[in-house]
């Protein structure tokens, strides 16, 4: 294996945005059907690099080896040609489309479709059984579920001849199951001789495939280590630069009253489609009840529901002894009013107005309250020195009041939502995706802060479709599926594999069987 | 038997009155299959129809005429490229910027050229495209019903009416069974799947408009050398329009569009016929309200009838890299 050359050499490539340094003198090395991964927090430039090597975009300077020779990528095209495949985080599909369609497209094969058409089924058959990549090639890719689609994402790539096959984040929107699919995959790959590399930010998905592993922080490669010669926590000290605790250290929760019941809850969406079955769920005092599931199966409905924005078909929520289901308080304005904070699920749609300064979104929703106004005007200077406090105490960086809100990175943007529901100190707070698309530092501290209010008494319901998180955070966990919840088990009894099968729709206790009943 | 021809006659109107709008229909296809919003078929309708007019008045070839009008289309459709595809412009802000230029400036340049008025001389012989006769069609017209519908219905129209029936098919073709209509469905769903497999979404736009450009041009060119015989001042008269309101009743698909054209085509044969005539009951109708009946039934159709529409994804958004 040594004697070859290596199936990828990156040497001194850079690569900025403007002022921001995205990849800095980056030098990779990637052996010839390995498993190499790479790691890093969001924003250390793992996505770029990638996209350097796919073609996307253009390295600024730097070269670029594919088994020892210099190609110069400008474009896909050059890529393709080069032997390299990309599975992209978001897929690169066209929902419309037949599977076969889908991976024909750019190389059809002749003007008439009918003419590549035979040819690229039979290939493809091929490939399926090679690969042990089993997916119907006329059924329509919009109908597949995720996991399929990412493997018809992966046969694009060999079927255009590539060698070498890059993965961004691919487990990000599959089960624990579908992932372990997925990795038996990516070893017979191995086996037949292609190289695979693996961007991702979960450290278990690392240990637990790859050969080799390289570390990116801040733009730069950090370090280049085997995989049986390192340990989840030497990595995660790696991307973040010090030591993280992976596991929120937190004392058993208290729970005391019952602040929200939610009884036989439902919702239909518009087109008449339920998305919520007769939901029963207790929000208490003192505790985290974690919502797990994967993402679509009605969490974003539950939360919508509860924040006050869509409203339930049937079914009573009650909030202390107040029925909200119905009444005048059942507004996202109201239940701010009445002690009930809703940090949403995606912060750009729902949680920010990207164009607003940071001054602004640190009172929205809040904007009427006696203190940011000074009769009909508002109270720029209060409101600033309240998102100065806001920044302080959060530590959001840059420490800009003024600067809009879309300049801020994912992380600073969430941490100023959650500053602005958790300052208002409501009795129940909601929080959707606490940490979608934050560093691991800032992870820590947005955990943190949860647990801080939960011990001061108050109770908050935290939706994430980030497995580890939930069994992180959560003293009590329901797994959602189908719009319904298809268990509920306390977070000390809970274990990947439970939750795992749980969240795959397998219904395990007794407990729950009234509710189904 | 009076009835059997009165259909048969409407239905040769429509026929003739649905010509400008399938090919202006099934331009419009290929633009807003390939993502990019085209409400400037109307403009090029009648910035070729002028071209058209103008050159086969000079050269005394309707098919001189016919290929001016095509080159004008193309042009019109390759500036709107030029300002959405390449500088990323609003899609609608530039079609409705072509609409209102060609409408000023094809009368300015026709009063500058030929002094009639903003109008083109009148054509007639071979500056205009006459009725064709298919073989035995007076033959065959003593032939009970049958006869009479090739005689009447079939036959005795000029060529671009052909050539629009066999463009449905042939667009149909083009779209679902060749490598470009494969791509242009696919960068109208999703141009960074289209970009990821190595094609690229500016150039592929670029010739889906090209395309639309032809079309649009003949829809023109018949206006004025075939439908009429010289150009005036707006005569497509909303037709654009109403190829688009087609467009998106057939749901962006060509043979449902072609049914929708014919509709509204009917409705229009139907308004000249009802014009001036007295209904039982409720006597004569303003002449204003019958004119109005295929928009106002347009209107109906596309608010109420249509469903849910599934338009291409990613209409109307300038493809830019960066994500």
């Amino acid at each position: 294996m040594s004697e070859q050359a290596p199936a990828l050499e990156l040497r001194r490539v850079n690569k900025s945005f403007g002022p921001v340094h995205a990849n800095r003198d980056i030098s990779l090395s990637v052996d010839r059907g390995s498993i190499h991964g790479i790691v890093g927090e969001n924003g250390a430039g793992k996505s770029t690099l990638m996209s350097i090597v796919y073609g996307f975009y253009e390295a600024d300077s730097g070269e670029i080896f594919v088994k020892g020779d210099r190609c110069d990528i400008e474009n896909p095209q050059s890529s393709i040609k080069a032997g390299i495949g990309m599975v992209h985080q978001h897929f690169m599909l066209v929902d419309t489309f037949t599977v076969l369609e889908n991976i024909i497209l750019g190389v059809e094969g002749g003007f008439r479709l009918a003419d590549g058409m035979t040819a690229a089924r039979k290939e493809l058959i091929r490939l399926e059984k090679e690969y042990a990549l089993e997916v119907n090639v006329d059924a329509i890719v919009g109908d597949l579920p995720v996991g399929l689609r990412q493997r018809v994402e992966i046969l694009k790539a060999l079927y255009r001849g590539a060698e070498i096959l890059i993965l961004d984040e691919p487990t990000g929107v599959l089960t624990p199951q579908e992932a372990d699919h997925l990795f038996r995959i990516l070893d017979t790959l191995r086996e037949q001789g292609k190289t695979v590399i693996l961007i991702t930010h979960k450290l278990r998905e690392i240990m637990a495939i790859t050969d080799n592993v390289s570390v990116m922080r801040r733009g730069e490669m950090v370090a280049h280590l085997k995989t049986s010669e390192t340990s989840q926590a030497a990595l995660a000290e790696l991307m973040v630069g010090r030591s993280v605790l992976l596991q929120v250290e937190k004392e058993p929760a208290a729970p005391k009253d019952t602040l929200v019941s939610i009884h036989g809850l439902n919702y239909l969406d518009a087109d008449d489609v339920p998305r919520l079955k007769d939901i029963n769920l207790d929000i208490r005092a003192g505790e985290i009840l974690g919502i797990a599931g994967v993402s679509g199966n009605g969490q974003s409905e539950l939360l919508e529901v509860l924040g006050g924005i869509l409203t339930p078909t049937s079914g009573s929520i009650r909030f202390k002894d107040q029925e909200l289901v119905g009444s005048k308080a059942f507004t996202a304005r109201n239940l701010r009013k009445i002690g009930l904070g809703h940090v949403p699920e995606d912060r750009h749609r729902a949680g920010l107005v990207l164009s607003f300064s940071a001054n602004e979104c640190a009172i929205l929703g809040y904007h009427d309250k006696p203190e940011f106004n000074k009769g009909l005007r508002l109270d720029r200077r209060a409101i600033v020195e309240t998102c100065e406090a806001y920044i302080k105490k959060y530590d959001v960086r840059p420490p800009d009041p003024y600067l809009t809100a879309s300049g801020f990175s994912g992380g600073n943007q969430q941490k100023l939502v959650l500053a602005r529901e958790m300052e208002q100190n409501p009795d129940v707070l909601l929080v959707g995706q606490p940490t979608r698309g934050v560093d691991i530092g800032a992870i820590e501290f947005i955990h943190n802060q949860l647990i801080k209010m939960r011990d001061a008494g108050k109770a908050i319901l935290v939706v994430s479709v980030e497995i580890e998180e939930v069994m992180s955070i959560a003293d009590r966990i329901a797994v959602m599926f189908d719009g319904e919840i298809v268990g509920e088990i306390a977070a000390s009894e809970a274990t990947e594999t439970r939750l795992g099968l749980m969240m795959a729709g397998v219904r395990e206790n007794a407990r729950n069987k009234k509710a189904a009943g | 038997m009076e009835t059997f021809h009165i259909i048969v006659l409407l239905l040769d109107a429509t026929f003739r009155v649905a010509t400008p709008l399938v090919l202006a229909a099934l331009a419009g296809m290929f633009s807003e299959r390939s993502g990019v919003v085209d409400i400037g078929l109307e403009g090029k309708m009648l910035g070729a129809a002028f071209a058209a007019a103008a050159v086969a008045a000079l050269s005394g070839s309707a098919w001189v005429g016919l290929g001016a009008g095509i080159i004008t289309s193309i042009a019109l459709s390759m500036l709107h490229a030029y300002a959405c595809v390449t500088h990323k412009g609003n899609q609608v802000v530039s079609g409705m910027a072509i609409n209102i230029v060609v409408a000023g400036l094809a009368p300015t340049l026709g009063y500058a050229w030929f002094r009639m008025g903003g109008q083109t001389p009148p054509l007639s012989g071979d500056a205009r495209f006459r009725s064709l006769t298919l073989p035995f069609a007076e033959t065959m017209r003593d032939v009970p019903i049958v006869g009479y519908i090739y005689a009447e219905l079939i036959s005795g129209h000029n060529i671009i009416v052909y050539m629009a029936a066999a463009a449905v098919p042939i667009c149909a073709w083009i779209l679902y069974k060749t490598r470009f209509g494969l791509r242009v469905r696919a960068v109208g769903e999703n141009p960074h799947a289209v970009d990821t497999a190595g094609i690229t979404v500016d150039l592929l736009r670029y010739k889906a408009l090209a395309v639309t450009g032809l079309l649009c041009g003949i829809a023109g060119s018949y206006l004025s050398t075939a439908h009429g015989a010289g150009f005036i001042r707006d005569m497509t008269a909303g037709k654009g329009y109403l190829a688009l309101a087609a467009l998106i009743f057939g749901k962006w698909r060509p043979v449902p569009t072609l049914f929708a054209c014919l509709l509204f085509a009917f409705t229009d044969a139907v308004q000249a016929r009802l014009q001036g005539v007295e209904l039982p009951v409720v006597g004569v109708i303003p002449v204003q309200f019958i004119q109005a009946l295929p928009y106002i039934l347009t209107v109906l159709l596309l608010a109420g009838f249509v469903g849910k529409a599934n338009p291409p994804k990613a209409i109307g958004e300038p493809y830019i890299k960066e994500r």
